[in-house]
């Protein structure tokens, strides 16, 4: 009998692990339209089903009905593969994540370098969005993308080597567990702020959503889109920002961590929270230049994680 | 750095802020009696067409949506054989409204008017008229001008004197 559990559990778990994701992503649709609205005085997307939730449903009925167009002078293979290495690439980051001690995919002893890794496979998929669908402005989207994705991976890298240095472990259970005594945050609040900085440049959100600038570059790498392959891109942000606050969750928060309610409720909190101060940061903050968005991360933030890593080795060896 | 935490500080604390939306359908805007919607053609307190076909409200239509045809009938009074505005070309300027000398042609508070198709939005006469006075109840444009109509002469109109007899001197 249970052996006959921990089969079913064996098997229903990646299903969970993958589902989860998914949902989140596509409830995030009408969640951030709805918080955008209560921060603008507005009221969102409320008419489909109970307070707008089957929003969610509606749009993805529009996305599968709608024209898939490939441009006739796009590259054709190339344009079709670009959307489906940013999705293949988050859902395998979120394998990674501990959800609790149990839903846990792949529990690597290298667990974050392979994060890095995924996360910065993400940046061909919008760099060959950009290249294959020979558009100005596409090219010039992925082109932006591409110089903040090198800007901001370098020191997103180095603003958690500290906690790296701190747990003694590159596996992500190891580094929840070292933080049943105390939050990562406390410790490594400079470390959070670029981390949290870098996040937010690499899911290309507001205020670093250059590589998708409206008022500048139509949509950007995916102006040539259409239908499901730009609802991939689509589901794809909102799922790579659950990604990143599923990580904050882990190294930062102290993951499934807290008192009275069980573990996968206190990540979920957690995780749900962080997303909504994405969602906040969109709100409240508008776009910096390309030059002033590159030099920021080489020129502070860079030097900022680099000092937050000495300080963090020194605590270390005395 | 601080003016950034203090712009996120300032859209966190809309949180709790009452919404500006009105979710229209269920609920409806308060309009004023003066708002310029659905135009009518009003009738006198007696039940008779205000409307003397003077052509006024047609001539300073900007947009050309008013079209009538006069007529007179058996007691010498003018009114129009036909009325027509084009609502999909009107665009609620009320000039209409300021031109008319009898208070006939009124704007309403009403600008729920959508139709699936065009030609609906073109309304007759008997679209127009109403059976009420609209904004001004009591007035009636034969009883205070002084004009001859059947039943009533010269200086018979409220507050007018008897006409004075230009040929005489006296005062």
């Amino acid at each position: 009998m249970n052996q006959e559990v921990s089969l079913l559990w064996a098997i229903m778990m990646p299903i969970i692990a993958l589902l989860l994701p998914l949902t989140m992503g596509a409830m995030l649709i009408w969640g951030e339209r709805r918080l955008l609205a209560v921060w603008q005085d507005r009221l969102g997307p409320n008419r489909v089903g109970p307070f707008g939730l089957l929003q969610v449903v509606a749009d993805a009925i529009k996305m599968f009905f709608k024209e898939d167009w490939i441009p006739p002078f796009a590259d054709k293979k190339v344009f079709i593969l670009a959307p489906a290495i940013i999705i293949s690439t988050i859902l395998a980051s979120f394998s990674l994540v501990p959800w609790t001690p149990e839903l846990l995919v792949f529990d690597s002893s290298v667990g974050l370098l392979i994060f890095f890794a995924l996360s910065s496979l993400g940046t061909y998929s919008i760099a060959l969005a950009g290249w294959s669908s020979h558009n100005k402005y596409a090219l010039l989207g992925s082109m932006r993308s591409v110089g903040q994705m090198v800007a901001y991976e370098v020191f997103m890298g180095l603003s958690l080597m500290g906690i790296v240095a701190k747990t003694g472990s590159f596996r992500l259970i190891d580094i929840v567990d070292a933080q049943s005594a105390g939050w990562n945050i406390f410790s490594q609040i400079l470390g959070f702020g670029v981390f949290y900085t870098a996040a937010l440049a690499e899911t290309h959100r507001l205020p670093f959503d250059l590589p998708e600038a409206e008022s500048e570059l139509v949509a950007g790498f995916h102006s040539e889109y259409s239908g499901l392959k730009f609802g991939m891109f689509f589901v794809g942000e909102y799922m790579g920002i659950t990604l990143m606050s599923a990580m904050m969750t882990v190294l930062f928060f102290g993951g499934w961590h807290g008192p009275f309610l069980p573990p996968f409720l206190w990540f979920m909190i957690k995780t749900c929270l962080l997303i909504a101060s994405f969602i906040l940061i969109r709100a409240a903050l508008p776009r910096p230049r390309v030059d002033q968005l590159i030099i920021f991360g080489w020129r502070v933030l860079l030097p900022l994680s680099l000092v937050n890593l000495m300080l963090t080795a020194l605590l270390v060896i005395i | 750095m601080l003016s950034i935490i203090k712009s996120i500080w300032v859209v966190l604390s809309h949180t709790f802020t009452k919404t500006t939306t009105r979710q229209y359908p269920e609920e409806r805007p308060e309009l004023s009696p003066r708002y310029r919607g659905r135009i009518v053609l009003t009738r006198d307190p007696d039940g008779e067409e205000r409307c003397v076909a003077c052509y006024l409200c047609s001539s300073v239509c900007p947009v050309d949506c008013i079209a009538l045809e006069a007529a007179e009938d058996s007691r010498g009074r003018r009114f129009p054989k036909s009325f027509r505005i084009n609502f999909s070309r009107c665009i609620y300027c009320g000039l209409c409204e300021e031109a008319c000398p009898t208070l006939a042609i009124q704007l309403t508070p009403d600008f729920e008017m959508a139709e699936y198709k065009r030609a609906n939005m073109v309304y007759e006469k008997e679209d127009l008229l109403i059976s009420g006075t609209g904004k001004a109840p009591g007035y009636n444009y034969y009883r205070v001008a002084g004009l001859a109509i059947f039943g009533k002469d010269k200086g018979q109109a409220i507050g007018e004197k008897a006409p004075v007899d230009i040929h005489s001197l006296l005062p």
